[in-house]
C-alpha cells in the first residue's frame, strides 16, 4: 500500500470516528442557530449550547489545528477539513469562536512567549475566556498607527491611559488585546501590544447602539490602569508587526466565517426566497426578469467566492498562514454578503421593511437587522477602501502619485 | 434646478428655512424615540397646513392654492432633506390627486377643503401583496342594492393608522391582473368591518395593513367610472411617484452633502479623507448621479403641470433614477463615515432606512425599469 493510500485510509477511519462522535454529541436543537455566535448575541446561556461547548472544548475541536499541548485539537489540515465537512453535513457549528479563536489565538501562538501561551491559549480553546480588540480610537481608525492611548513604564508595571472606541464585545470580554503607545517620538515603532485584564480597576465600558438596534460594541476608557509587565506581548515598541499580523488573521476570518456572505436572517438561497416573495412565471422562472438577472448575477458571485475559498485552501496546503488572497477575500466576501442582504430586503418588498412587532415574521425582521448590521463588514477589520489600497500597493505594485 | 417663478422660489425658500428651524432631523429622532404610533406629529402637520402646503394641489375654490406639482415637489425636496415625517405624500399628494382626477363634486366638496385645512388625512390603499402591483387588485367589491360590499386586504398603506379616509382600489369584475374591472372607492376609515393593523417599519412612519370584512359602502363612494378605475389609479400613482421622487431627491442630496462635509473634515493619515482619490472619484460620481436624477424629477413634475402626454414614462424615469440615487447616497453615507456611520446616534442609518421604504413604495427601480421599457414599446 502506498503512503498516500494509507493516509486516505486513516482519514476514513477518522471520518467514521468524527461522524459517530458528532452524532452522539451535537444537540439537534442547535441546528441552524449558528447566529448565537454573532458578537451581538452576548454570551449564550442555552443549556444545550453549554453542553455542546464543553464537549467541543474538551476535544479542542473548536480550534482543530492548534497544538495539543495547549488544549487544541492537534489535527492535521486534512483532518480538520474532514471535521468541518462532517459538521456541515448535519448542520453542526462550532460553539467556540469570537476574537480569541479568529485572531488573537493564532497571533498568540506565533508571538507569545511560553508563559503567555500556556496561560491564555487554553481559555480560548474551551471558549471560557472572551477577548476583545482594543485597536481603534476616535482619531485612529483607518490610520490605526496614529493611536494615542498612552502606556508608561512604571518600573514594576505599566500604566495605561486613553480611550478606545468600537471595541466589539468589550461589555462581555474578560481580556483585551490592545495596541498602546509606548514611544511618542515615532509612529509605527512607538506601538506595543499589550494584554489587559478587563476587570482591572480604571476600565470603563460604555455600549454604543448600532443602526441595527443592537449594541455589540463599546467605548472603552482607560484611566490609570495598572498592567503587569508580563502582559507585554513581543518586544517593547514592536507591537505594530504583531498588530498587523493579527489583522491578517482577522481579515481572513471575516472573509470566510460569520462575517462572510451568509450573515444572519434568511438562511435559504436567494432564488428560493425570490420565488416565494416575487412568484414565478409559467416556466417556473422568477417572475420579475430584472430581479431574476440580478439574482443570477449574485448567485454566480457567491459561487465564484466559494470556489475561490476552495482553491485558496488547496493552495495553502503545506503553506502556513494567510497569504495575499486574504486581502481579496475580505472585500469579496463582505461585498457579496452586502449584496445578498440588499437583494433580500428588495425581494421581501414591504415585508422586508419591518423593524419589530406584529405583521412580520422572525426571519423577515432578522433579515432586516442583518442587512443593517452587515453594513459594518466593509468598515471593520480594515475598510474596503483600505483593503483596496493594500491590494493596489502591495500586490499590484502601484505606487501613490507624488 | 428648474427655473422657478417668484412664488415658487418663495415657497422653496420658506420650506428650506422652516425645515431647518422646525423640523430638523432631531425632530424626527425625537418622534421615533417617543414611540409615536402615527409616525408624524399632528402639531407639525397643522403648521404645515397653516403655511398652505397641504393645499398646494387643491384649487382655490376648495381652499387651496392650486400651485401644482412642481411647487409641491419643491416642498417635498426640502422636507426630504431632514426626514420630516408628515402626511404630505399620503394626503396632500396622493389622496388629493385621486380626488382631483376622479372625485365626484360631492366628494371633492367634502374632503378637499378639510385636506387643505390640515383637518383630514387620506391615503391610497392599493397594494395587497409584498410588491407594488396595481393591476393585481383582488380586493372584491360586490354590488348590493345601490351600494357595494368590500372584502379583502391591503398592505403597507401610508399613514394608514392616522387616516380618516381611504381611497381603495377594488375589483368589481375580471380577475387579478386585468386592468379592466378595477373601481376606486372612497371609504371612511370608521366603516364597519374595516380593521387596520399598524406595523412598525424601519423608517418609523405610520404604515398599516388593512382588512375589509363585509364593509358596506353606498353607491356615492365610487370614485371615477365603475370598472374603469385603472386609468385614474395609474394617473394618481404617477403623480405620487413623481412627488415621492422629489422627496427622495432631497433626501439623497442631504445624504450627499453631509457626507461631503465629512470628507472635508475627517482627518486620517494626517490629511482630510477627501484628499484620497478613491473617495474623490466616488463623490464626483455621486454628484453626477444626483444632477441626472434631478433633471428627471423636475421633468416629471413639470410634465404633470403642463398636462403633457408622456407623464407615465417620465414618472417611471424619475422614480427609478431617484431610487438609484437615494440607494447609492444612503449606502455611501454609511460607508464613508466609517464606524460613526454605523451608530444609531449618527443620522446615516436614519437616511438608509427611509431610503429603502421610499424605494419600495409605488414601485421599486426594477418595477419602473420594466414599466419604462413597456411604455416605450421594447
Ligand atoms: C461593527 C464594528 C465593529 C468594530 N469592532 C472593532 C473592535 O472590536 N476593535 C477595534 O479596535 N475596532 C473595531 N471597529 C473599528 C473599525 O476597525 C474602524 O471603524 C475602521 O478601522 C475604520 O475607522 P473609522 O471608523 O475611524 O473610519 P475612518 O478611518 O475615519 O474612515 C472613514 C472613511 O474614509 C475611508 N478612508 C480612510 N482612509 C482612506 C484612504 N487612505 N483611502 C481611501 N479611503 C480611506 C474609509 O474607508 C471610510 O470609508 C469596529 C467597527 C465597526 C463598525
Amino acid at each position: 500500500m502506498s503512503a498516500a493510500a494509507a493516509m486516505s485510509d486513516d482519514l476514513d477511519v477518522f471520518r467514521a470516528e468524527v461522524r459517530d462522535w458528532l452524532q452522539k454529541t451535537f444537540p439537534p436543537s442547535l441546528k441552524g442557530r449558528a447566529s448565537m455566535m454573532l458578537p451581538d448575541a452576548g454570551r449564550p446561556t442555552d443549556p444545550d449550547f453549554l453542553r455542546w461547548k464543553k464537549a467541543m472544548g474538551e476535544k479542542g475541536w473548536g480550534t482543530p489545528t492548534w497544538p495539543k499541548q495547549y488544549g487544541g485539537g492537534g489535527l492535521s489540515r486534512e483532518q480538520a477539513r474532514v471535521l468541518a465537512q462532517e459538521m456541515n453535513k448535519i448542520g453542526a457549528w462550532s460553539p467556540i469562536g469570537g476574537m480569541g479563536v479568529m485572531m488573537f489565538g493564532p497571533t498568540l501562538l506565533e508571538y507569545g512567549n511560553e508563559e503567555q501561551k500556556s496561560r491564555h491559549v487554553p481559555g480560548i480553546v474551551t471558549g471560557e475566556v472572551w477577548w476583545c480588540q482594543g485597536y481603534s480610537e476616535p482619531g485612529a481608525g483607518s490610520d490605526l498607527a496614529s493611536l494615542r492611548t498612552q502606556c508608561v513604564d512604571k518600573g514594576d508595571h505599566y500604566l495605561v491611559n486613553g480611550q478606545k472606541i468600537w471595541t466589539s464585545g468589550a461589555q462581555y470580554a474578560d481580556w483585551c488585546f490592545c495596541l498602546v503607545r509606548t514611544d511618542n517620538t515615532k509612529k509605527h515603532e512607538g506601538i506595543s501590544f499589550l494584554l489587559i485584564d478587563m476587570k482591572s480597576p480604571g476600565i470603563e465600558v460604555r455600549p454604543i447602539k448600532l443602526i441595527s438596534g443592537n449594541s455589540p460594541f463599546c467605548e472603552t476608557f482607560f484611566t490609570d490602569v495598572k498592567v503587569p509587565k508580563e502582559n507585554l506581548m513581543g518586544p517593547l515598541n514592536g507591537g505594530w508587526t504583531i498588530g498587523k499580523r493579527l489583522l491578517q488573521f482577522e481579515r481572513q476570518g471575516l472573509g470566510s466565517g460569520t462575517g462572510g456572505p451568509m450573515r444572519g436572517g434568511e438562511s435559504r438561497s436567494l432564488d428560493q426566497v425570490a420565488k416565494e416573495y416575487v412568484g414565478t412565471d409559467d416556466k417556473g422562472r422568477i417572475a420579475d426578469t430584472d430581479l431574476r438577472a440580478r439574482v443570477a448575477s449574485h448567485m454566480m458571485d457567491m459561487r465564484a467566492f466559494m470556489l475561490t475559498i476552495q482553491r485558496a485552501m488547496g493552495e495553502a496546503k503545506g503553506n502556513q498562514g494567510p497569504s495575499a488572497t486574504t486581502s481579496i477575500m475580505k472585500n469579496a466576501g463582505s461585498r457579496i454578503g452586502q449584496e445578498r442582504s440588499e437583494l433580500l430586503v428588495e425581494i421581501m418588498g414591504h415585508q422586508g421593511l419591518g423593524w419589530e412587532g406584529e405583521g412580520f415574521t422572525k426571519d423577515e425582521i432578522n433579515t432586516v437587522r442583518a442587512w443593517l448590521g452587515g453594513k459594518a463588514t466593509t468598515i471593520y477589520g480594515g475598510s474596503a477602501e483600505i483593503q483596496n489600497n493594500i491590494i493596489a500597493k502591495r500586490i499590484l505594485g502601484l505606487l501613490d502619485h507624488q | 434646478m428648474a427655473v422657478l417663478n417668484e412664488e415658487q422660489s418663495m415657497i422653496r425658500d420658506g420650506a428650506k428655512s422652516w425645515v431647518q428651524e422646525r423640523s430638523p432631523v432631531t425632530a424626527f429622532r425625537k418622534l421615533r424615540d417617543g414611540g409615536s404610533n402615527e409616525g408624524f406629529d399632528r402639531k407639525v402637520w397643522a403648521e404645515m397646513a397653516e403655511m398652505g402646503w397641504s393645499g398646494i394641489l387643491i384649487p382655490e375654490e376648495f381652499g387651496g392654492t392650486g400651485l401644482g406639482y412642481l411647487t409641491l415637489g419643491l416642498v417635498l425636496e426640502e422636507t426630504g432633506r431632514t426626514l420630516t415625517a408628515s402626511p404630505l405624500i399620503s394626503t396632500a399628494l396622493t389622496a388629493t390627486t385621486a380626488l382631483l382626477l376622479g372625485g365626484t363634486a360631492e366628494q371633492k366638496k367634502t374632503w378637499l377643503p378639510k385636506i387643505a385645512e390640515g383637518k383630514a388625512i387620506g391615503t391610497l390603499a392599493v397594494d395587497e401583496g409584498v410588491h407594488h402591483a396595481p393591476e393585481k387588485i383582488a380586493l372584491k367589491a360586490e354590488k348590493r342594492g345601490a351600494g357595494y360590499v368590500l372584502n379583502g386586504k391591503k398592505s403597507f398603506v401610508l399613514d394608514g393608522g392616522a387616516a380618516d379616509f381611504f381611497i381603495v382600489a377594488a375589483r368589481t369584475s375580471g380577475t387579478p391582473g386585468d386592468k379592466d374591472g378595477i373601481t376606486l372607492f372612497l371609504v371612511d376609515t370608521k366603516a364597519n368591518g374595516l380593521s387596520r393593523q399598524t406595523v412598525k417599519s424601519i423608517d418609523n412612519r405610520g404604515v398599516a395593513n388593512l382588512t375589509f370584512a363585509n364593509v358596506e359602502v353606498g353607491g356615492d363612494a365610487v370614485l371615477g367610472p365603475v370598472g374603469g378605475g385603472f386609468a385614474i389609479l395609474e394617473a394618481t400613482l404617477d403623480r405620487a411617484r413623481a412627488g415621492l421622487a422629489a422627496e427622495m431627491l432631497g433626501q439623497a442630496v442631504q445624504s450627499f452633502e453631509t457626507t461631503l462635509d465629512y470628507l472635508k473634515t475627517r482627518v486620517q493619515f494626517g490629511q482630510p479623507i477627501g484628499t484620497f482619490q478613491a473617495l474623490q472619484h466616488r463623490a464626483a460620481r455621486m454628484f453626477t448621479d444626483l444632477e441626472l436624477a434631478r433633471s428627471c424629477v423636475e421633468a416629471a413634475l413639470q410634465a404633470i403641470d403642463r398636462g403633457a402626454d408622456d407623464v407615465a414614462q417620465l414618472a417611471s424615469l424619475a422614480k427609478a433614477k431617484a431610487g438609484d440615487a437615494v440607494h447609492l447616497m444612503s449606502n455611501e453615507m454609511v460607508q464613508m463615515h466609517g464606524g460613526i456611520g454605523m451608530t444609531d446616534a449618527h443620522d446615516a442609518g436614519l437616511y438608509l432606512k427611509r431610503a429603502r421604504v421610499q424605494e419600495a413604495t409605488f414601485g421599486n427601480q426594477s418595477y419602473h425599469r420594466d414599466r419604462y421599457a413597456t411604455l416605450l414599446g421594447y
